[in-house]
């Protein structure tokens, strides 16, 4: 699987859709994901790809972290791939 | 029905190992949150917490006694001996059948499930020591003051996260005023500052990493302390039969349950306890000058509390004022309604509020009087103890100064 495929194969499972309904310019509230299922997919993210994500749940906003759309967790991923490789 | 006081306290905690140097700390407004200094720290993304500095358990304890003795059991255990001892009472007869001990805690004996589960674990040792379950089990610290000082009543822990000592204490009130007993010893305590306890908490992703900074617009989640606070409630009337020092009153108590959400803090759950207490204490809302606020630091409990206060009190709740004691020794989970009572006594008995700390900004969502950094000095009648967990389970006490 791709690393989108795997992403939105975390999502997905979080909520309970199958993969095909998860739409890159969805966001995680559209998807009926709340504040615990983006830490747990957060968490699956982090396990999944062996990095450190930089999420504060009080402040979603202010992580440099990148959670508006499904888009967005994508490419913040893939950033965090390359900035924490080696 | 009886009225209630309260005619001892004792604590240890992150700002004070008895209540004189905790209510100086209070009044200075100084903070004991700083870098933790436990094995594997480097491990964790949060490394700062309110731990008590320089303690050593050899210097109160011997070596029978730490085979049996938690961390929460030996913080419990010190602040009793200034309670009971202030409160000058002796157990014995019918008084020690009916008095007894009921303490909050969330984790327990959590630092001995760590290093023992280190031990088989990592470790991969095949043997524990004996007395591991007893010294683990959640109510090892109440069954051990009941044994020290032959209260012989009613003993039990209440485990409801950071409601616990709030609903330890709740339920003690209740028992002396209904006329169960004459005396009981409440409180509570929490030791959860080990790699496994942190590590939990920094999953949920509400962890500070810098500071406990409630109601500033600036804070970015909570901070961890330790330590103990432990009290003697006492029917009055046998109080006052005996001469006793009387630090102040209880006189309200009411808890309720969010029944929404077991991580998102509810408005109208919190402000039905806190509407249910000042009822239950049978004084006008208006009469309410200070509350010790749950106020972690988290977005989400602040602006919360904040406005449940505000639906609760209406236009008085911009007369009376907030705080966060936690701004200074962290959030004790099942202990921290029991160190924070402490800031309601020094309200009502010495007219001095303990301020919120390290307020920065002022958040909109937050817009009471937080008594931001510096302590105040003001005649307050009545005070309030704010405590809503985890669960959703809310607990709030209200007491009154003694004349």
């Amino acid at each position: 699987m791709t690393t989108d495929d795997r992403i939105i194969a975390i999502i997905a499972e979080q909520a309970m859709l199958e993969p095909g309904d998860v739409t890159l310019d969805a966001s995680l509230a559209d998807l009926g994901i709340d504040s615990l299922g983006l830490v747990e997919c957060i968490f699956a993210i982090e396990e999944g790809f062996d990095i450190t994500v930089p999420f504060n749940a009080n402040d979603p906003s202010a992580s440099a972290f990148d959670i508006s759309s499904v888009g967005a967790i994508i490419a913040a991923v893939k950033q965090l791939q390359t900035d924490q490789a080696g | 029905m009886a009225r209630v006081v309260i005619t001892g306290a004792g604590t240890i905690n992150p700002i004070g190992g008895d209540v004189p140097s905790t209510f100086a700390a209070m009044r200075e407004g100084r903070c004991g949150i700083g870098p933790l200094d436990i094995p594997d720290v480097e491990r964790l993304a949060i490394q700062i917490g309110g731990q008590i500095k320089g303690y050593a358990e050899t210097d109160h304890f011997n070596r029978q006694q730490i085979a049996l003795y938690d961390r929460f059991t030996q913080f419990t255990l010190l602040a009793a001996r200034q309670a009971v001892g202030q409160s000058g009472l002796k157990f014995s007869g019918a008084l020690a059948d009916q008095s007894g001990v009921i303490f909050g805690t969330s984790g327990g004996g959590l630092n001995t499930q760590d290093e023992n589960y280190r031990a088989v674990y990592e470790e991969g040792k095949n043997r524990v020591h004996p007395f591991i379950v007893p010294k683990l089990m959640n109510n090892a610290a109440a069954s051990h003051v009941s044994m020290e000082w032959n209260l012989r009543g009613p003993t039990f822990t209440v485990a409801t996260a950071c409601a616990s000592s709030n609903h330890a204490m709740g339920q003690a009130f209740n028992m002396i005023r209904c006329g169960m007993t004459k005396v009981m010893v409440t409180g509570g305590s929490e030791a959860m500052l080990c790699f496994g306890g942190i590590k939990a908490w920094e999953g949920l992703r509400v962890m500070s990493k810098d500071g406990c900074r409630p109601f500033s617009a600036t804070r970015n989640g909570m901070v961890q302390g330790e330590g103990a606070g432990v009290f003697v409630f006492e029917d009055y009337d046998h109080a006052r039969a005996r001469g006793a020092d009387i630090l102040c009153e209880v006189i309200g108590f009411a808890m309720t349950s969010d029944a929404s959400d077991i991580v998102m803090p509810s408005k109208q759950g919190a402000a039905r306890a806190i509407a249910g207490a000042v009822r239950d204490a049978g004084v006008p809302l208006d009469a309410v000058g200070y509350i010790n606020a749950h106020g972690t630091g988290t977005a989400a409990n602040d602006k919360t509390e904040c406005a449940a206060v505000a639906d609760v009190f209406g236009a008085h709740a911009d007369k009376l004022m907030i705080s966060s004691t936690k701004s200074m020794h962290g959030h004790l989970i099942g202990g921290t309604g029991a160190v924070e009572l402490l800031a309601c006594i020094m309200a009502l008995r010495d007219g001095v509020i303990a301020p919120t700390i390290g307020y920065e900004e002022p958040d909109p969502e937050c817009a009471l009087d937080v008594v931001p950094n510096v302590a105040r000095d003001a005649k307050i009648d009545v005070a309030l103890s704010n405590a809503f967990a985890f669960g959703g389970l809310n607990a709030v006490i209200a007491l009154r100064r003694f004349a």
